[in-house]
């Protein structure tokens, strides 16, 4: 799995001291998706797409909504930690082990 | 240039010369003997006399880590600590350096529990001595106080950005009154000029995260920039060295060479015994016996080029060692010179004399005794010890 910020990784003499992040709001472009081991899937025919208890749940702000809507799972940021799948009142939501 | 000629103890020189610096905030708990630093400090800031912050804490801890708060933010911060308080900040040491913050610390030299001692001795800096700070170490209270003034300097240099602590011995200097010149108010203001944090946290505008988490993909990075700082930090330590001598007639430099340059017999040492060592080395002269004394000042960076450099002509080294590292071969000070000097294409002999562990007293019978032993090193080349005790009862 490919992580943004790996594929540009700057050395020692290019980045800021300390630690330091001077950009706000960069850990989004944070691969956190590749410490997923289990995937949530969704299964079309239960999910009524407005109750969004997963949008609600989700610790990692990975539900994508649109217009009120589901419309999917941030991939990138999603850890598979399953709260969705627990919360979802419709049983919609399937943890489905990462393939190698 | 000022003529202050004052009678003052190393602690109340050491509260004078935070009164001039007029720091930010000043997080500090007390211990023995660094104990008057903060407490003279306290009557300045009660007095009106600066605009500091004082923050009383809970435990050293505390007082490092609102350092390192009060530094991210933006302020100019300073604190000072001995013993088993600095071994109580020894977390938050590493995550000032760390964190690239100009933080200046008094150590008043003081031996470690346990058995409990209120004594001087050297154990407390050197268990500090991997943390990355800069260490500056004194031999009076006059030193003392002019490292004060110039670690504020050195550690708010842009590529430097490293705390420093500048170490004087606990009750040898801390506690006795010398004779020795403080600088004008004006003097020392103009002389470190105003505070400028490049990343204050408080410029909200600007947000910066300080200390996020840091694995394998970055950790050695930022490491290996502290490295590369404490490097950089060597030719800022001589120039504002320079720059203080020329201004105020006291120029200081990573050591002082004292009757090195034509010198067989030298002595390697720290802090204030030196003074007691370059008595020794006057009556010798008067012998016609070639005695030298090398005192370092900056422990961290450790100057082992220079260093090697000044002493490759010497017979026989004697290194003194205020504390010991258990286990290893010598004292802190003796592996660092005998590894400096390994790179010579001849190097000198040299042995090392731990010593004065909890104040035992160093005087001139010891330091005659050591540069007996040297005599007899310089001509046999080799010493059936190499690492010795004294100033111990057998």
């Amino acid at each position: 799995m490919s992580n943004k910020i790996a594929d540009k990784k700057k050395g020692w003499r290019e980045l800021p001291i300390g630690g330091m992040i001077l950009d706000a709001g960069n850990s989004v472009e944070y691969d956190t998706g590749a410490w997923r081991t289990y995937c949530p899937v969704l299964d079309t025919e239960k999910c009524n797409r407005v109750c969004l208890q997963c949008w609600i749940c989700c610790p990692d702000s990975s539900i994508i909504v649109k217009d009120g809507k589901f419309e999917g799972f941030d991939l990138m940021h999603c850890k598979g930690c399953g709260i969705c799948a627990h919360e979802c009142p419709a049983k919609a939501i399937n943890m489905v082990e990462e393939k190698k | 240039m000022s003529t202050n000629t004052v009678a003052m103890t190393g602690n109340i020189a050491m509260a004078n010369a935070m009164r001039q610096i007029n720091p930010d905030v000043c997080p500090a708990y007390p211990i023995t003997p660094s104990t008057e630093v903060m407490q003279q400090f306290a009557s300045f800031v009660a007095d009106g006399e600066v605009n500091t912050e004082m923050v009383a804490v809970e435990s050293e801890h505390s007082a490092m880590s609102a350092c390192i708060g009060a530094s991210a933010a933006g302020g100019r911060v300073m604190t000072a600590t001995s013993a088993n308080g600095l071994a109580l900040m020894w977390e938050m040491l590493y995550i000032a350096a760390g964190n690239r913050l100009p933080i200046i610390m008094t150590t008043v030299n003081r031996a470690l529990a346990a058995p409990i001692n209120i004594h001087c001795d050297h154990s407390d800096a050197m268990g500090a001595r991997d943390s990355g700070w800069i260490q500056l170490w004194s031999e009076n209270a006059q030193e003392a106080y002019d490292n004060l003034i110039q670690a504020v300097r050195i550690s708010e240099v842009r590529e430097v950005r490293l705390p420093v602590m500048v170490c004087l011995d606990g009750f040898i200097i801390s506690h006795s009154i010398e004779r020795m010149e403080l600088l004008d108010d004006i003097q020392v203001r103009n002389f470190i000029g105003p505070f400028k944090q490049h990343y204050p946290l408080l410029d909200v505008d600007n947000p910066v995260t300080y200390g996020p988490l840091d694995l394998q993909d970055y950790y050695i990075e930022h490491k290996r920039q502290q490295a590369e700082a404490m490097q950089l930090a060597k030719p800022v330590i001589l120039e504002i060295g320079r720059e203080f001598g020329k201004n105020f007639g006291r120029s200081y430099g990573f050591f002082e060479e004292y009757k090195l340059k034509d010198a067989e017999l030298v002595v390697v040492a720290l802090g204030s015994s030196v003074g007691t060592v370059k008595t020794v080395v006057d009556n010798l002269r008067q012998q016609g016996i070639a005695a030298g004394v090398l005192k370092l000042r900056s422990f961290r960076p450790f100057p082992a080029k220079e260093l090697s450099q000044a002493l490759k002509s010497a017979k026989a080294i004697a290194v003194l060692d205020r504390s010991d590292s258990f286990g290893a071969y010598g004292g802190p000070l003796f592996s660092e010179v005998r590894s400096a000097l390994f790179s010579l294409e001849a190097a000198p002999p040299t042995v090392d004399y731990i010593y004065g562990l909890g104040g035992r007293d160093f005087g001139l019978a010891d330091v005659n005794r050591i540069f007996d032993d040297l005599q007899i090193l310089a001509k046999t080349g080799k010493a059936d010890q190499e690492v010795n005790y004294i100033t111990v009862r057998e």
